[in-house]
């Protein structure tokens, strides 16, 4: 159970994090403002309360992994990487510029603190249950946490990795589905229709859990359970608001992948209480 | 060469279960097919690393390379047609670009995979994995050859792919040095020279025996290893014969025949003719027929191999 200190913690983490993401995009002029802000919450709950990681030693064998499969969000997670210390912080300007670490998807080869390159969508679930399945093969003690979109959920592969995680029994999987309803071409359920998600994973055979996705305690719960859950893996449908944190980029679809002008950026930079 | 054939899947089947004795970190994936491409017999020997991810071909990629971030040293397969085509993008995304150490091991290549015919057949691998960065691609001629190749790539620093055919295949490289790279010298020749992988490298040997009765000295040449190519050899055989035939069992626009023509091309302008199947899709029929109607054979060689003999004289 997260403590109220820690909620306030972690709250004011969030912001950070998303001036980071606001700063980044703006600086690059490309990148996926909406899908980062809406995982924003999740990130910052992992990183800096219920992963078992060690930023000055990436590679060490028992750390807990995380894999973004929906690799366009990577601003969000660059950020809590460079707010954990993986990497100066200064660096995260670089994002999308020639000769960064800070690649538009995330790139395991070149930046300590990616579990794994992603960003062609349906394949990072696959990859989280092969890194769970060693887990299993070594006897190790270490979670493997993934998050995934809902847009990213239209991929064959996301149900071919859901049946294998069932069938192995992957109980050292946690898996966020980050439930922000939007995709590059606008609402998801026009576009092919996703519900009942709640059902399906159920029927594929996992622990389902819904949550509000912005909600610290929510969160917080829902991996605590998931640790409890024996012989299956664990689905959190997190409900979140694409764009959340910046008024006029929440459930605004044109944000998916538009990094905000001038203007916009200061202006929602003032709306997370700092200067650009 | 002695005649006596081998299947080059039992030989991976078999070598698998070798090493998977001493390396435990090796594990074996598959995707519905162990029973054909063998891995069922590391399946049998070590339960507990070997897993079966049913007809899910991209899963089994990804799989792979989330065990291979974990230290494991995974060797996957499938049939060719599905390892290379079906998960391309998984083959080239989860694997490839984060450089893992995933062992692509297809079996039932080119075109004489038995009656399924064209949606079985797989000529047009080569291409697709030699596009790729970081890869190295292997094409044993034999089953020695095929344990060879096992074995050296469970250490190999990146992704690899090894291109097994279906039907055995006489023995030729028993006993022979290998190394991971280069080119064999199976038979020295003056004036034109065989370049050849894989299931028609017993056939270049025929080959070039026939030439003789023309009066043509032809080398022969086995390229197992199709990248990196050994552009050493090539340019060699280029500056020393009149010119030099590809043939392959796999499309002539981006296989063998091409990546020679490529080395020849900046390194030693000469003739390159390719024996190979041409730009069509196969159909059913018995390997021998099929290989036959596809211009696959002794008789296309020699008669590519006088051309140039002709031109050059």
């Amino acid at each position: 159970m997260l403590t109220d200190e820690e909620i306030k913690f972690l709250t004011e983490k969030a912001i950070v994090v998303r001036r980071h993401i606001i700063r980044m995009i703006y600086n690059a002029q490309s990148g996926h403002p909406g899908g980062s802000l809406s995982a924003t919450d999740i990130l910052v709950a992992l990183y800096f309360k219920y992963l078992r990681h060690r930023p000055t030693d990436p590679g060490w064998a028992d750390r807990d992994r995380f894999v973004l499969s929906k690799g366009h969000g990577v601003p969000a997670l660059y950020a809590v990487l460079a707010e954990s210390g993986y990497f100066p912080k200064e660096e995260l300007l670089t994002l999308r510029k020639i000769n960064s670490r800070l690649q538009g998807h995330p790139d395991a080869r070149k930046l300590p603190g990616i579990e794994a390159s992603t960003g062609s969508l349906g394949q990072g679930l696959s990859v989280a249950c092969g890194m769970a399945l060693a887990g299993k093969i070594d006897k190790k003690e270490y979670r493997v946490y993934a998050m995934i979109g809902d847009g990213e959920s239209e991929s064959g592969q996301i149900w071919e990795a859901a049946m294998t995680a069932h069938h192995y029994k992957l109980d050292n999987l946690t898996v966020f589905l980050d439930r922000n309803n939007l995709q590059i071409d606008g609402c998801t359920e026009n576009i092919m229709c996703l519900e009942p998600l709640k059902n399906k994973w159920e029927a594929f055979g996992w622990h389902v859990i819904e949550i509000n996705g912005h909600d610290y305690r929510e969160i917080g719960k829902a991996i605590e359970e998931s640790w409890g859950v024996k012989g299956k893996p664990t689905m959190v449908i997190a409900k979140t608001v694409k764009g959340k944190g910046v008024s006029f980029m929440e459930n605004n679809v044109s944000f998916h992948g538009k990094p905000p002008n001038k203007e916009e950026a200061e202006r929602a930079m003032k709306e997370l209480g700092d200067t650009l | 060469m002695n005649w006596k054939k081998e299947s080059l899947r039992d030989a991976y089947g078999k070598t698998l279960v070798e090493l998977g004795k001493e390396r435990k970190e090796i594990v074996v994936l598959d995707a519905d097919l162990s029973s054909s491409t063998k891995t069922a017999l590391f399946g049998k020997a070590f339960p507990e690393r070997f897993f079966n991810v049913g007809i899910a071909e991209q899963n089994l990629m990804s799989i792979a390379a989330g065990l291979a971030y974990s230290g494991k040293i995974p060797f996957v397969s499938t049939f060719a047609v599905f390892a290379t085509g079906r998960a391309y993008d998984q083959v080239r995304q989860s694997i490839c670009y984060p450089n893992l150490k995933v062992r692509i091991v297809a079996t039932h290549a080119g075109l004489t995979v038995g009656g399924d015919g064209a949606s079985h057949q797989m000529c047009e691998d080569l291409g697709l994995m030699r596009s790729m960065p970081n890869i190295a691609i292997f094409s044993p001629c034999d089953a020695p050859q095929t344990r060879e190749i096992i074995k050296n790539v469970v250490d190999y620093p990146g992704p690899v792919y090894v291109r097994l055919v279906r039907q055995d295949l006489p023995t030729i490289t028993e006993g022979q040095d290998f190394r991971v790279g280069e080119a064999q010298v199976l038979l020295d020749g003056s004036d034109v020279t065989i370049i050849a992988t894989g299931s028609m490298v017993s056939t270049a040997l025929q080959a070039s025996n026939e030439l003789k009765n023309h009066g043509i000295s032809a080398r022969v040449i086995n390229i197992h290893t199709i990248k990196p190519i050994d552009i050493k050899t090539i340019v060699k055989c280029a500056r020393e014969t009149k010119g030099i035939v590809t043939v392959e069992e796999h499309t002539v626009s981006t296989g063998l025949g091409a990546a020679v023509a490529e080395v020849v091309s900046e390194h030693y302008p000469t003739f390159v003719k390719r024996v190979g199947v041409p730009d069509t899709f196969g159909e059913s029929g018995e390997p021998e027929p099929l290989l036959k109607k596809y211009g696959l054979s002794v008789e296309s060689i020699v008669r590519k191999a006088k051309s140039i003999v002709e031109v050059k004289k």
